[in-house]
């Protein structure tokens, strides 16, 4: 019996051999960021981050200087926070107009219904790079290229079609006798959406503000385009991506500031991994 | 629900006001738009369209697509698949699949970055602090400036940030589908004496087709789009430009609003059908 186990063990030693060296190849590249964003600057340029692991516990290599640089001087402080103040209401916006609409195609009848519905989430096929020229043609005009308001706005557009078929698949599955009933006992609409449907949906509605703050936490593109580099708005990637430019071989900096756009995603993933595999997932038609 | 008839578009009027300015507005006006010059003023016909198919830059964006497209999707779903099927025989799956999963939470520009430090290259008289250029120097190879090196390496390596990064969805997804296959015919065809070998060509590989097909599909549509990963590491620089990269160029460097347009143009085109095919299947799966 033991020696059965044993050849079984010997067996396996391909496949486990094979396992961890990918799991090293998926992680050394993130964790050589990670290292180096807590060495000194000269060290940085002169060895390997690897040399750290002759004597990984001597904590005189280690300094959190980069990190006091990074956000002091390379404007990553105030990044960081134009990339929550730019995420949270992009990511509540499209999600509350979503859940209305999706109230009304899934539970209202009126003519016109079913073909609205299938132009509407129909628009997923566009890819946004054929709304970037009149829209920032139209804010220019406005005032709002260049504002919170106007990018919060470019964003809850692009996020609303995926939105409005998740959440219609998810309202459109609620009891509606339960709605009946509501009904029967004199609630309003604006009653039943609040109380019974939002409330119901939460899982979906949990799911979907994940994949969209992520989404737009990471997003380039729009805010490049809506916003411009001005440092007083722009999000962190928009600031690593122009300090990739300025100190491209600063690494020390550049890891530091890489680190820190990283960490509100990580913080989600590692906290809501169920819901977040699920907002991924639901998301994949929209990528 | 019993309603008023106006109730439905207080709930759709925000919903439809946005997508109508947000989405619908823009594109028929991005296609009007492609008809016509630099700053929109004097028509010009097909001339966009002719210069986006003939153009040196243009054509090397269009053939670096291509190469996205014929190393990128293969990868990502060949290697979810075999990573979802291998990590199904150890006992600490979810710790490795977490690992793999991890950088779908990062930001393409983070992942740029990452890369690029893995990338990093000094000439051979200094000692060298990227990962693959120390790698090679353990063998005694020159050091390769690996993001310049062109044509067919640096795109390469450009490839391999996006394989990072997606391989982990693939994986997550073919391995759900996977776990559903039924056991029972896995092992009766390994009593039978079919070796593990013939079991995934003969079993596994067909009974996952459609779900693979999905991938695949997918994963063409994020490829085409491919934007921050090549804005962040080469610009388009050496021989690494890209579609969506171009795009951005006509638009905020040469302020060409018109060639601009027609790229977003012949790119929406590009999606087009490979979403339709991908549409008429959810509805198809629907009506079952």
């Amino acid at each position: 019996m033991r020696k059965k186990r044993l050849t079984k063990t010997i067996s396996r030693m391909p496949l486990h051999t094979i396992v961890i060296l990918v799991a090293l190849i998926w992680i050394l590249p993130a964790m050589g960021v990670l290292v180096t964003s807590f060495r000194f600057p000269h060290d940085v340029a002169s060895t390997g981050w690897w040399v750290m692991f002759k004597n990984p516990f001597n904590s005189a290599q280690y300094t959190l200087e980069n990190y006091i640089a990074v956000i002091t001087q390379c404007g990553i402080g105030r990044a960081f926070l134009n990339s929550f103040i730019i995420t949270i209401p992009a990511t509540v916006l499209p999600i509350i107009i979503a859940a209305f609409a999706a109230f009304a195609f899934a539970w209202m009848r009126f003519p016109g219904r079913q073909s609205l519905f299938v132009i509407l989430v129909g628009l997923l096929v566009v890819p946004l790079q054929m709304t970037l020229i009149p829209i920032l043609r139209v804010f220019n005009r406005l005032g709002l290229s260049g504002t919170f308001p106007g990018i919060w706005l470019a964003h809850t557009g692009y996020g609303l079609p995926l939105a409005m078929y998740l959440l219609h698949n998810s309202v459109a599955g609620l009891p509606g006798d339960l709605f009946d009933s509501a009904e029967i006992d004199g609630a309003s609409s604006f009653y039943i959406f609040f109380r019974l449907v939002l409330p119901l949906c939460l899982p979906a509605i949990a799911s979907l503000a994940i994949f969209q703050f992520l989404w737009i936490w990471n997003d380039l593109l729009v805010a490049l385009v809506y916003l411009g580099g001005a440092p007083s708005v722009a999000p962190i990637t928009v600031q690593v991506s122009s300090l990739v430019g300025s100190y491209g071989q600063a690494w020390e900096l550049l890891t530091a500031a890489v680190f820190i756009s990283i960490i509100p995603p990580l913080i989600l993933f590692f906290s809501l991994q169920r819901y977040f595999v699920r907002g991924i997932l639901a998301g994949s038609i929209k990528e | 629900m019993h309603t008023k008839s106006s109730t439905p578009w207080l709930y759709l009027g925000p919903a439809l006001a946005i997508l109508t300015f947000f989405l619908i507005y823009p594109s028929v006006n991005t296609i009007y738009l492609s008809f016509f010059g630099k700053n929109s003023r004097s028509f010009v016909g097909a001339k966009n369209y002719v210069y986006v198919f003939t153009n040196r830059t243009m054509l090397t964006a269009l053939r670096n697509n291509a190469l996205w497209v014929a190393i990128f999707v293969p990868s990502t779903v060949f290697l979810g698949l075999i990573f979802a099927v291998m990590l199904d025989r150890v006992k600490y799956e979810t710790v490795i699949k977490f690992i793999i999963f991890m950088p779908m939470a990062i930001s393409f520009v983070g992942a740029s970055v990452i890369w690029k430090f893995v990338y990093a290259y000094r000439p051979a008289s200094a000692p060298q602090i990227g990962l693959l250029n120390a790698f090679r120097g353990i063998f005694h190879f020159i050091p390769l400036p690996w993001l310049i090196e062109r044509p067919l390496i640096n795109n390469f390596c450009l490839i391999v940030v996006g394989v990072w990064v997606w391989t982990g969805f693939c994986m997550v997804i073919l391995s759900a589908s996977y776990k559903s296959l039924p056991k029972q015919l896995l092992e009766a065809a390994r009593i039978d004496g079919a070796n593990e070998w013939k079991v995934f060509w003969k079993i596994i590989f067909p009974l996952m087709i459609p779900t693979i097909t999905v991938l695949i599909t997918t994963q063409v549509i994020n490829v085409l789009k491919v934007f921050d990963i090549v804005y962040v590491m080469t610009n388009g620089n050496f021989g690494t430009e890209v579609i969506a990269n171009r795009m951005y160029k006509e638009m905020f460097n040469f302020r060409n609003f018109g060639r601009a347009s027609t790229i977003a143009v012949v790119l929406l085109l590009f999606i087009l059908p490979i979403m339709l095919v991908n549409l008429n299947r959810f509805r198809r799966q629907g009506a079952k």
